[in-house]
């Protein structure tokens, strides 16, 4: 039997039979890849002319000088094209789509990052794309779902369940059990059936790869803590992967929402409310209730609003590897306010929740050790969701003004 | 036990025919009532389905009545005190068919002892390969209990053997890839596929995905031993209700 995907206890592949013999075929054309030495130069020299890599290491001078502590760096995914860590993984498959000879692709999409990625990635290699996305994230993510649609994606609202990321996820699987053939899932983040987080958080290592190489250039040490946000966990698994042998403290940091005593958050690996158990294919924490049953989440940020999280990820904590933590909408938006204001840097909701905990703990550092923060994607294209955040009055007065030339 | 049963009812019967429900849609009650009706009507054998929040596998007709009976609180408990009722009150082989968190979180061992103990004779777990299923295959032998697996169209000869090595009771053949619930086309093309199941057992086979009307049951006669009908009677009760089941289950052969 072949390796199935195990970290600690937690993975595996829990797939229907259909699957079975896609799941072989996935199997051996990424094991192929990994073994090709050209095919990771093919996907740097990709990253390098397509999108910005590699991504600048920035100082955020004013924050450090703000706080008082240690030295704050922040690792620039926000500048990959199409504005996220997402376009690693995405660009990363694209490849192995190719190597397949598959034509059709198909992605979940939470925020609408990973969508408007692989729409971009269908577009550049001349794959029919499909995008699933949960009903009520079509509704917050409008922007998203428009540039998806000009990318030539077709999106599919998702009106099933609690109609967001993991409903998304349900119904591209239940896609690709029919067209399995033509078809390659892009599932967006580490998580679901071997060896989807393996091979996710391999094409989002380059992050980790770059970061330790710029910040000892820089500054000719390690860092004392690395922060990531954490959803399915791929940006925190791509930073972490850089300085998982050295002696640096690793930070997930989740989902607070309303507090995690509300029960209005997606914290699974911060707070009690998560227990293990097996869905969407594999073994993890899962909000769930002590039926089994698959409890509703909230965040801020959509790309943090998901029951389950990496196998790898939660294996780490078992090891006592990673530290997590949460931080709440108040909370972030705070910080992206701050961080706006201070370094003119715009990190997308769900990156602000490590700038969060970064914050907290920078002060408590002496000036000489440095903490290294991953903005995984940029907030500019998150207007909407953001001037909502700030309930700003003048945006509205624009959207409303908006709305009455439309009706005209 | 569940393959005896089948064998010997093979005698007398060209096809057998195996339901599905959803237990607690449209509710525990009418559940009961379709059981009865099932029954009463000459169903050989049925799956009772334990609603779970993210069922994979099920198309978009039985994948809302597992929502909806959550959302009206069915509970794990009730299924089987569900399970208790209809396999004291009725003498056809009643199966578990669920995903396997809802296994996991009960725990596996106390799951299958609480099968056993209710009378249900085996499960399907669509999401659970037997390469994950070490516990569950122990818990289910400790019991006697049936685990069947699926064979699907795009599975090898030599995967059909090694599942059909772990299964007892009768092999689950999905008609064609997909979801619950599609449209199935039953023509030649079925045949070869249905030879490489026949050639990997000597269990009886189950065949389900789009069997739904007495046409397709007459084409499957000879060709396989059990014909499930799953979403079409679910489909029938959102439409005319759990009084139109008797009728539609007696008309099938």
């Amino acid at each position: 039997m072949h390796d199935r995907g195990y970290y600690e206890e937690f993975g595996g592949a829990f797939i229907p039979e259909v699957l079975h013999a896609t799941f072989d075929e996935l199997e051996e054309a990424f094991r192929d890849a990994r073994h090709d030495p050209r095919f990771w130069q093919d996907y740097e020299t990709l990253m390098s002319t397509y999108s910005c890599r590699p991504t600048p290491l920035t100082y955020a001078e004013n924050l450090t000088e703000h706080f008082g502590g240690a030295r704050i760096y922040v690792k620039r995914e926000d500048l990959n094209h199409t504005g996220a860590h997402k376009a690693n993984n995405v660009m990363g498959q694209g490849l192995l789509v190719k190597r397949m000879g598959k034509k059709r692709v198909i992605a979940e999409t939470g925020a609408g990052q990973h969508g408007v990625a692989t729409a971009t990635m269908a577009a550049k290699f001349g794959f029919d794309c499909t995008i699933y996305m949960g009903e009520v994230d079509v509704e917050r993510q409008r922007p998203n779902v428009f540039w998806m649609e000009r990318l030539g994606a077709q999106v599919i609202p998702v009106r099933e369940g609690t109609r967001i990321l993991k409903d998304a996820i349900n119904e591209a699987f239940r896609d690709w059990v029919t067209h399995m053939e033509t078809t390659h899932y892009v599932l967006g983040t580490a998580c679901g059936p071997h060896p989807f987080p393996e091979m996710v958080s391999y094409f989002q290592s380059i992050v980790g790869q770059e970061a330790r190489e710029q910040i000892l250039e820089r500054e000719g040490r390690l860092p004392a803590r690395v922060y990531a946000c954490v959803g399915g966990g791929s940006n925190a698994l791509g930073i972490f992967h850089g300085f998982m042998n050295d002696g640096v403290e690793l930070v997930g940091v989740e989902a607070g929402g309303k507090g995690i005593q509300s029960g209005l958050h997606a914290s699974r690996l911060s707070s009690p409310d998560a227990s293990v158990g097996v869905a969407q294919g594999y073994k993890t924490y899962f909000l769930q209730d002590g039926d089994g049953q698959m409890r509703e989440t909230h965040s801020v940020a959509a790309g943090l609003d998901y029951v389950g999280v990496s196998p790898i990820l939660a294996a780490l904590k078992h090891r006592g590897r990673v530290r997590f933590e949460a931080a709440t909408d108040e909370e972030v938006v705070q910080a992206l306010a701050l961080t706006v204001r201070k370094e003119g840097l715009i990190p997308a909701l769900e990156s602000a929740h490590a700038f969060v905990q970064a914050f907290k703990e920078a002060p408590l550092l002496s000036s000489r050790d440095i903490v290294l923060i991953n903005q995984s994607g940029r907030g500019d294209k998150d207007i909407f969701t953001i001037a909502d955040a700030f309930g700003d009055p003048k945006w509205q007065k624009f959207i409303m003004d908006k709305g009455e030339k439309y009706r005209a | 036990m569940l393959e005896s049963y089948l064998k010997e009812r093979l005698q007398s019967r060209k096809i057998l025919l195996m339901t599905h429900i959803v237990l607690g849609y449209p509710s525990f009650d009418e559940s009961y009532e379709v059981v009865k009706a099932m029954v009463e009507s000459g169903v050989d054998l049925m799956e009772l389905q334990i609603p779970f929040s993210e069922p994979m596998a099920d198309g978009p007709v039985i994948l809302r009545a597992n929502q909806e009976a959550l959302a009206r609180g069915a509970k794990v408990s009730q299924c089987l005190e569900f399970a208790d009722r209809v396999c004291s009150e009725f003498s056809i082989p009643f199966l578990f068919m669920t995903y396997y968190n809802i296994l996991f979180k009960y725990g596996v061992a106390s799951f299958a002892q609480a099968m056993t103990h209710s009378g249900i004779g085996g499960a399907i777990v669509p999401d659970l390969p037997p390469e994950e299923g070490k516990d569950y295959l122990e818990a289910m032998e400790h019991n006697r209990l049936s685990p069947i697996f699926i064979f699907s169209p795009s599975t090898s000869l030599e995967r059909m053997r090694f599942l059909a090595s772990l299964t007892k009771g009768f092999v689950y053949c999905v008609a064609r890839t997909g979801v619950t619930g599609a449209q199935t086309s039953f023509s030649q093309d079925l045949q070869s596929y249905l030879t490489r199941c026949r050639a990997a057992t000597s269990l009886p086979l189950a065949l389900g995905f789009g069997v739904k009307d007495r046409a397709d049951i007459d084409f499957l006669t000879g060709k396989v031993d059990i014909a499930v009908i799953g979403t079409q009677t679910i489909r029938l009760i959102q439409e005319k209700g759990v009084g139109a089941v008797g009728n539609f289950i007696a008309g099938l052969r």
